[in-house]
């Protein structure tokens, strides 16, 4: 029994996640093999060998793989599974986008978004934003799954796998990459940061998530939002938090200005101390949180910036 | 060009659901049900298309027992021109739903399929993706902003470091994000006027495919609740538990 983990990168770094991912597959089994399909994606293969648990990583270097284009890297990785009984990515967007096509063109079903392996057939995951917890059994023979990263903790990174280059090109040429509009930010990432702090409609405006950026900087804190705050154009979706955007499970988590919607609550709930900053005592939020201060977020930012 | 919207009737997302005391599944008798909220940009994103001219028709497809027909209706009046009802008792899988779809796809031909990215229930997030594969077209998921030019669709889509744009060949699949758009309200004379229009109702089990089950739901429990927490006075008192009870600063 073998296991396929597809490595998380951008060709110039692994993911953190990747290595929770690869902790999921250690749950399942032994026999763990990363892909790493990309382009000049050099020092991602030295990190991928360097992950512990496992035996190999196989290499698909080829510009059909840049932008890890659902069509292409699909047909490789269904080129690959007659070898794996199971088939992992991390539950990110590239995942997510990806790996359906798999199993649709394996024929089986995807297990999405696990956060615990009950047996090698029977996984864990959220439903219904987090309001219910389903235990699922798989009945197909070769098991695809995403598995979320905060389910998860990550191995070390002191091994040392085998490398092997594939040679196999799957280009369907149906789609190609125009362009990315990448947000940079020196902030840590938003799934990988030990501390989180949010903001949501209370913020008023994208200006004032300023005040959040003090305190970010005191805690090395990455910065959030709820949709809300998306939708209203504060700030850019990769900072949303929540079911449909990021999944996060910080040490701390700081809700400023966010009334805590179930949509919000799920992709933040599992944290291990939540904070909750609004004016409205009557606040869902407060019901999630460990902390809780009944304030104008205008006078408590500035005053917790000076006293951190 | 054809569009085709398949939507799923889920409960309303301001439900909160709960567990079934015996474990076997959510509880969903006398909830509101609704339209979920991502195929409702679907359906919003595809009439927009036939408002400018770029879409001829747009033809919603729900898979379920007579009850979905209500989102049906609700896509009608949102501007759909006709729709299909495929009928089953049966709580189907991603890849069974896909398949039933595919089949939709090859009697109507359509040039684009818009879908919600995931439905608010199961959040599988699937479905698009696999329709995609059996139909070997491409994909363009999670999309901020769609536009047809000539024989291809670029879609941007939202990605974990920020947005990318992709150029699709025709006929393509695309899955929505919430910032496509801002889904109208149906209007009284347009509720009114999706009653008269054409509904389809086709039974799944006429389309000769294979539906076993893939996945067994074995049980379902309420998330693990959080201890309750305390109301703190100020800002001080805020540090000093963040940093001497939780001790999550230093």
């Amino acid at each position: 029994m073998s296991i396929l983990v597809f490595a998380e990168h951008d060709n110039s770094e692994l993911k953190a996640d990747t290595l929770k991912t690869v902790a999921a597959a250690q749950a399942i089994g032994s026999d763990i093999h990363l892909l790493v399909a990309g382009h000049n994606c050099q020092a991602v293969v030295d990190a991928a060998s360097k992950v512990n648990g496992v035996a190999k990583v196989l290499v698909a270097d080829n510009a059909a793989y840049e932008h890890q284009l659902a069509e292409n890297v699909s047909l490789l990785v269904t080129e690959l599974a007659a070898d794996y009984s199971h088939i992992l990515a991390t539950a990110l967007t590239t995942g997510k986008n990806f790996m359906p096509r798999v199993a649709a063109l394996l024929d089986v079903a995807q297990i999405s978004d696990i956060i615990a392996v009950e047996s090698s057939d029977t996984f864990v995951r959220p439903i219904y934003a987090g309001n219910a917890i389903a235990t699922v059994q798989s009945l197909d023979s070769k098991k695809v799954i995403t598995v979320r990263p905060t389910g998860f903790d990550a191995v070390a990174t002191d091994g040392n796998a085998e490398i092997i280059a594939l040679d196999k090109v799957t280009d369907a040429g149906t789609s190609s990459h125009v362009n990315d509009e990448l947000s940079v930010s020196e902030r840590p990432d938003l799934g990988a940061a030990s501390v989180v702090i949010s903001g949501g409609r209370g913020m008023q405006n994208g200006d004032n998530f300023k005040l959040l950026e003090g305190i970010a900087d005191k805690l090395g804190a990455a910065i959030g939002a709820s949709r809300a705050a998306v939708d209203a154009g504060f700030v850019p979706n990769d900072m949303q938090v929540g079911q449909t955007g990021k999944i996060v499970a910080p040490d701390l988590y700081i809700a400023v200005g966010i009334s805590g919607a179930i949509q919000h609550l799920a992709g933040m709930k599992d944290s291990k101390v939540i904070v909750a900053i609004n004016k409205d005592p009557e606040a869902p939020i407060f019901q999630v949180a460990d902390y809780g201060l009944v304030a104008d977020l205008f006078d408590a930012l500035p005053e917790l910036e000076s006293k951190l | 060009m054809k569009v085709l919207v398949p939507i799923k009737r889920v409960i309303d997302y301001n439900v909160k659901v709960r567990v079934k005391a015996d474990n076997s599944n959510v509880d969903l008798a006398n909830v509101k049900m609704a339209i979920n909220p991502f195929c409702e940009i679907a359906v919003e994103e595809a009439v927009r298309l036939k408002e400018a001219g770029t879409a001829t028709e747009v033809i919603a497809v729900s898979i379920g027992d007579k009850s979905c027909q209500e989102q049906l209706r609700t896509a009608l009046a949102l501007g759909a021109d006709r729709a299909i009802q495929i009928d089953t008792d049966q709580n189907l899988d991603s890849l069974n739903v896909a398949k039933l779809l595919q089949k939709i796809v090859e009697e109507e031909q359509p040039q684009l399929v818009i879908l919600g990215k995931q439905s608010i229930d199961s959040d599988n997030n699937q479905t698009g993706q696999m329709l995609a594969a059996l139909t070997g077209m491409a994909q363009g998921t999670f999309a901020s902003a769609v536009k047809v030019d000539g024989d291809k669709v670029n879609v941007t889509r939202e990605v974990d470091s920020g947005l990318q744009t992709i150029a699709l060949n025709l006929p393509a699949i695309v899955t929505t994000d919430l910032r496509l758009n801002e889904p109208r309200y149906a209007s009284l004379p347009n509720i009114m006027k999706a009653k008269r229009k054409p509904l389809d109702v086709k039974a799944a089990a006429d389309f000769g495919l294979d539906l076993t089950a893939r996945t067994k739901l074995i049980k379902v429990t309420p998330p693990a609740e959080r201890k309750a927490g305390i109301i703190v006075e100020s800002i001080d008192e805020l540090v000093e538990k963040l940093k001497n009870e939780a001790k999550v600063i230093s």
